[in-house]
C-alpha cells in the first residue's frame, strides 16, 4: 500500500518576462489501487503538474511538496524518482537516435530493479509487452521512438509502463492524437497495469473519450493551476455535456 | 613487377569550374604554392603544427605494414608515373602533391575484377614515432564487378603525409574503412581521391580518434552514371587535438548519388574539429541526388567545432540536394527521457553518446571493428562523463 501526496504545490517557469507561476497550490492524494483523472482546458497547467512530479529541469518548485510514502521526492533527481516508483508516460515521447529500444528497456529495467533482468526470460517479456500493445517485435531493434508514428510512441510508453511496473503512473495526455483502435490498445494496457490492484494512476486528459475505456475512481477539474472541483465519474459526464466554461469563468473572476 | 595501367585517355574531360572551394587538381608542385594559412582550404588548419611537412625532404621511411589479404588480392608497386596515369583526380593541394613527389612510387592494392572476397582486406600501418617523417602513396584498385571491404588501420605514431588513389571499377562494390587510431603525438595528413565507376556502390568510413593533428581530404568523382557513394565519419577530439575532415564530392556524371554523414564529439580545452563538406553538381550531372550532414556533440567547455557545408549547383535538373549541420551540447530532452525511466545521469549520457555514434558504427558490418570502436569511444568518454560501473 503506497501513497502519493501532492501538497500545496506551486511551480513556475522562466519566461522572457521573468518567472511565471503555472501551478498555484495543488493538493491531491492518490493511493495504491486508485485511478484519478485530471481534466482541464489547454493551458491550465495539467502537463506542468506531470512534468513537475517527474522532475523536469524546466520547472521550478517554489512551494509545497510531493510525498511518496512520506518521502519528499522533490529532493530527488529525475532518475531517483523513477527508481522510487514513479513513471511518467509523456505526451510527446522523446526520440533518442542510435539507442535501441531493447538496450534502452534493459538499461531502464536494470536501473529500476537494481539488478539486470534474467536474459532468458527478458527477451520474451519484452516481445510480449510489445505484442500486447500491437507493436511488432522488430521495434526492439529500432532507435527509441525514432520514426515512430504518434500512436506507436504512445503504445511504446504503455509497453514501458507494463515492463517497469511502477508504484504510480502519471499519464500525460496519453490519449491525445490516438485513433480509436490505438486508444483501445493503450487503455487495455493501463487497465492490465491497474488490475494488479496495488498500483496508482494519475490520468491527465483533455477529453472524456478515454474515460469510456478507463474507469476513474475520482475525477478532478483542473483550471488555472489548481484543482477547481473533485468528484466521481459523474463529474466527467457533466464536463462532457457542459465543458469547462463555468470553471474557467469562475477562475477568471478571482 | 609490372602492372597494368589504365590509359590517361580515361581521364574525365570536364569544364573548368571556377571556385575558391576546390583548387584545380594537379601533380605539379608549382601549381600548389606553399599556403599562408589564409586560403579557404587552409584557414582552419594550424599550419605550425604540421611539423614542417611543407618543407619536408623526400625520404624512404615507411610505416610498417601488416597485411591480411584474402585470396586473389595482391599487393604490388607502381612507379610514380604509372600511378599518375591512373584515371583518378590529381592532388587538390600541396600536401597531396608533396606525398606523390616524395614517396618515390606507390603501393598498389589490387582487387581483381569479379572477385568476391570472403573476408575484409586488412592493412595495419604502424608508425615508429612522431619524429619520423613518412610520405605515403597508396593505390587501391577495385576491378569491375568486384565486391570488397578494405580496412586501413593507422596505429603507433608518425609524421605522415599520404596520397591515396582509389579506382573503383564499373559495377564494383567497395567498403573502404580507414581508422586513424594514432598515439597522441602523431601528425597525419592525407588526401584520398576516389573515382567511382559506372553503377558502382562505394562506402568510405573514416574514424579519427587519436593523433595531435589529423587532416584528411576525401575527393570523389564519378567515371559514369549510376555511381553511388556514401562518405561516413566518426571523430572524437580530446584536449588540444585538431581533427579535420574535408570532403569534396564532384558530381561529374548524371544519375549519381552521394550521401555524406559525419558525427563528432569534442571534449577538453582546445579540442578542435573541422568538417568541410563541398558538393559540386556539374551541368552534365542531371538527375543526381546528394545530401550531406554533420553533427557535433560538444561535451565540455573550451572545445570548438567548425562545420561548413557548401553546395554548388550548375544544373537545374536534380533529384534532390541538401545539407544540414548541427553543433550542440547534450540534448536535455534526451537525458530527461532516459532518466525518467530510472537511468542514472552518467549512464544516460553514455547511452546518448553511444547512440549518436552507433548510428554510423553499426553500418560497418565488421563485428570486431565495431566492438573496437565502441570500446574506444567508451574509453574516451570515461575521462569526462564517467566510467560505467560494471
Amino acid at each position: 500500500m503506497s501513497t502519493l501526496e501532492i501538497k500545496n504545490l506551486h511551480v513556475s517557469v522562466e519566461t522572457e518576462d521573468g518567472a511565471k507561476e503555472i501551478l498555484r497550490g495543488v493538493d491531491l492524494t492518490i493511493k495504491s489501487g486508485e485511478v484519478h483523472a485530471i481534466m482541464g482546458p489547454n493551458g491550465s497547467g495539467k502537463s506542468t503538474l506531470a512534468y513537475s512530479i517527474a522532475g523536469h529541469p524546466k520547472y521550478t518548485v517554489t512551494d509545497g511538496e510531493v510525498l511518496l510514502d512520506g518521502e519528499n521526492i522533490l529532493e530527488l533527481t529525475v532518475d531517483e524518482r523513477a527508481r522510487a516508483g514513479l513513471f511518467l508516460a509523456m505526451q510527446y515521447p522523446v526520440e533518442v537516435p542510435g539507442v535501441s529500444v531493447a538496450n534502452f528497456l534493459r538499461t531502464a529495467k536494470t536501473a529500476i530493479d537494481g539488478e539486470a533482468p534474467k536474459l532468458r526470460t527478458w527477451v520474451k517479456d519484452v516481445n510480449a509487452a510489445l505484442e500486447r500493445v500491437t507493436l511488432d517485435p522488430t521495434f526492439a531493434q529500432r532507435s527509441v521512438n525514432e520514426g515512430f508514428s504518434g500512436g506507436e510512441k504512445k503504445r511504446h510508453e504503455i509497453a514501458q509502463l507494463e515492463l517497469l511496473n511502477p508504484k504510480f503512473a502519471v499519464l500525460d495526455e496519453t490519449d491525445s492524437g490516438l485513433d480509436i483502435d490505438a486508444l483501445r490498445v493503450v487503455s487495455e494496457g493501463v487497465n492490465r497495469y491497474t488490475s494488479q490492484g496495488d498500483r496508482g494512476v494519475l490520468l491527465i486528459t483533455h477529453y472524456t473519450r478515454i474515460l469510456q475505456y478507463i474507469q476513474p475512481d475520482y475525477v478532478h477539474v483542473f483550471v488555472a493551476g489548481k484543482l477547481a472541483e473533485s468528484g466521481g465519474r459523474e463529474l466527467a459526464e457533466q464536463l462532457e455535456s457542459e465543458g469547462y466554461d463555468k470553471y474557467v469563468k469562475a477562475a477568471a473572476a478571482l | 613487377m609490372t602492372a597494368t595501367v589504365e590509359n590517361v585517355a580515361n581521364a574525365l574531360e570536364l569544364e573548368h569550374v571556377e571556385s575558391h572551394l576546390h583548387p584545380e587538381p594537379s601533380y605539379d608542385l608549382a601549381a600548389h604554392p606553399v599556403p599562408s594559412g589564409l586560403e579557404e582550404i587552409w584557414r582552419f588548419t594550424p599550419l605550425k603544427r604540421l611539423r614542417g611537412l611543407f618543407d619536408g625532404a623526400a625520404s624512404d621511411a615507411h610505416l610498417s605494414w601488416e597485411n591480411d589479404l584474402p585470396e586473389g588480392v595482391t599487393l604490388g608497386e607502381l612507379s610514380t608515373e604509372e600511378a599518375q596515369a591512373l584515371a583518378v583526380s590529381a592532388p587538390f593541394d600541396r600536401l597531396g602533391a608533396l606525398a606523390v613527389a616524395n614517396a618515390g612510387g606507390a603501393v598498389l592494392l589490387d582487387i581483381p575484377a569479379n572477385a568476391e572476397l570472403d573476408r575484409p582486406v586488412r592493412l595495419t600501418m604502424r608508425g615508429a614515432g612522431a619524429d619520423t617523417l613518412v610520405w605515403g602513396h597508396v593505390v587501391i584498385r577495385v576491378g569491375a564487378h568486384a565486391k570488397a571491404t578494405v580496412l586501413v588501420d593507422h596505429v603507433g605514431s608518425a609524421t605522415y603525409d599520404a596520397f591515396t588513389q582509389v579506382v573503383v571499377g564499373d559495377g564494383a562494390k567497395l567498403d573502404l574503412v580507414t581508422l586513424n587510431d594514432w598515439e597522441d603525438d602523431a601528425v597525419h595528413t592525407e588526401q584520398i581521391n576516389l573515382r567511382a565507376g559506372r553503377d558502382s556502390e562505394v562506402r568510405v568510413f573514416e574514424f579519427s580518434l587519436g593523433g595531435d593533428l589529423v587532416r584528411t581530404s576525401l575527393n570523389v568523382d564519378y567515371a559514369g552514371p549510376g555511381g553511388s557513394v556514401d562518405l561516413l565519419g566518426v571523430y572524437f577530439a580530446d584536449a588540444g587535438q585538431h581533427i579535420e575532415h574535408r570532403q569534396f564530392v564532384d558530381h561529374t556524371a548524371p544519375k549519381t548519388r552521394s550521401n555524406v554523414e559525419y558525427k563528432g564529439a569534442l571534449q577538453g580545452q582546445d579540442a578542435h574539429t573541422v568538417w568541410i563538406g563541398n558538393v559540386l553538381i556539374r551541368k552534365v550531372a542531371e538527375g543526381i541526388e546528394t545530401f550531406e550532414q554533420n553533427d557535433n556533440l560538444v561535451l565540455t567547455d573550451g572545445a570548438k567545432a567548425d562545420s561548413v557545408p557548401n553546395l554548388e549547383i550548375e544544373t537545374g535538373d536534380i533529384a534532390g540536394a541538401g545539407h544540414a549541420s548541427t553543433t550542440g551540447r547534450f540534448d536535455d530532452q534526451h537525458l530527461f527521457y532516459l532518466q525518467s525511466r530510472g537511468i542514472e545521469e552518467t549512464e544516460a549520457r553514455r547511452l546518448v553518446v553511444h547512440g549518436f555514434f552507433n548510428d554510423i558504427i553499426r553500418r560497418i558490418g565488421v563485428e570486431d571493428l565495431q566492438e573496437r570502436l565502441t570500446s574506444a569511444i567508451e574509453d574516451e568518454l570515461a575521462t569526462v562523463v564517467g566510467r560505467l560501473e560494471s
